[in-house]
């Protein structure tokens, strides 16, 4: 999984149908000093993650189909989680 | 899932069976600020309404060909929707739709 930063949002109408009345957002991707690496992602919204917010991401297809619950959706990233804290070792 | 650009549509007439009536389209990858980066990529369209010139976004890897009316083909990338808005730390980067007016 990755650890990513909600940015903004992606709206569109006319799409694949396993993405129809999902929400989109585009999460920049951290590094482990929790700076943006200046990769993005665009991933469906499944814990109603706000703009700001530090993100779980799994970006890949078999889990994101599970999370998801469409069976062969063309989706492959997912936010499954909001990050509270994250503790490195010793701090 | 990545932001893309449509640049072009690929043409082949012989192809590996399976993709009979797929559309392909050459597509530029997008920053998050819609600036180009990386090398253009032939995906498949998976709305069969992408045309040149549109923000779209699109699925890379195995996924890619689950967007496709045979799911098991040789499919590395595909369309799968067409950017309405983009929002990026509060600024829009599309272009604002305008209601049609009233006749």
């Amino acid at each position: 999984m990755k650890i990513g930063r909600v940015a903004g949002t992606v709206v569109s109408t006319i799409c694949s149908p396993a993405f129809e009345r999902q929400r989109l957002l585009l999460c920049d991707l951290l590094g482990d000093d929790l700076q943006p690496t200046g990769e993005y992602t665009i991933a469906v919204d499944s814990v109603y993650a706000g703009a700001g917010e530090t993100v779980l991401i799994i970006d890949e297809g078999n889990s994101a189909r599970q999370v998801t619950g469409i069976p062969e959706a063309p989706i492959r990233a997912v936010v499954v989680g909001v990050i509270d804290q994250i503790d490195f070792a010793g701090t | 899932m990545q932001l893309g650009e449509v640049m072009g549509t690929v043409v082949a007439t012989v192809r590996t069976p399976g993709l009979d009536g797929v559309r392909f389209l050459v597509v530029q990858p997008l920053d998050r600020g819609r600036r180009p980066r990386g090398r253009a990529v032939v995906a498949a369209d998976g709305l069969h309404m992408a045309g040149p010139g549109e923000l779209v976004y699109f699925v890379a890897s195995r996924e890619a060909a689950l967007a496709m009316p045979d799911t098991f083909v040789p499919v590395d990338h595909a369309v799968v929707g067409i950017v309405d808005q983009l929002v990026v730390d509060g600024e829009i980067l599309t272009e604002e739709i305008k209601e049609e007016e009233a006749p």
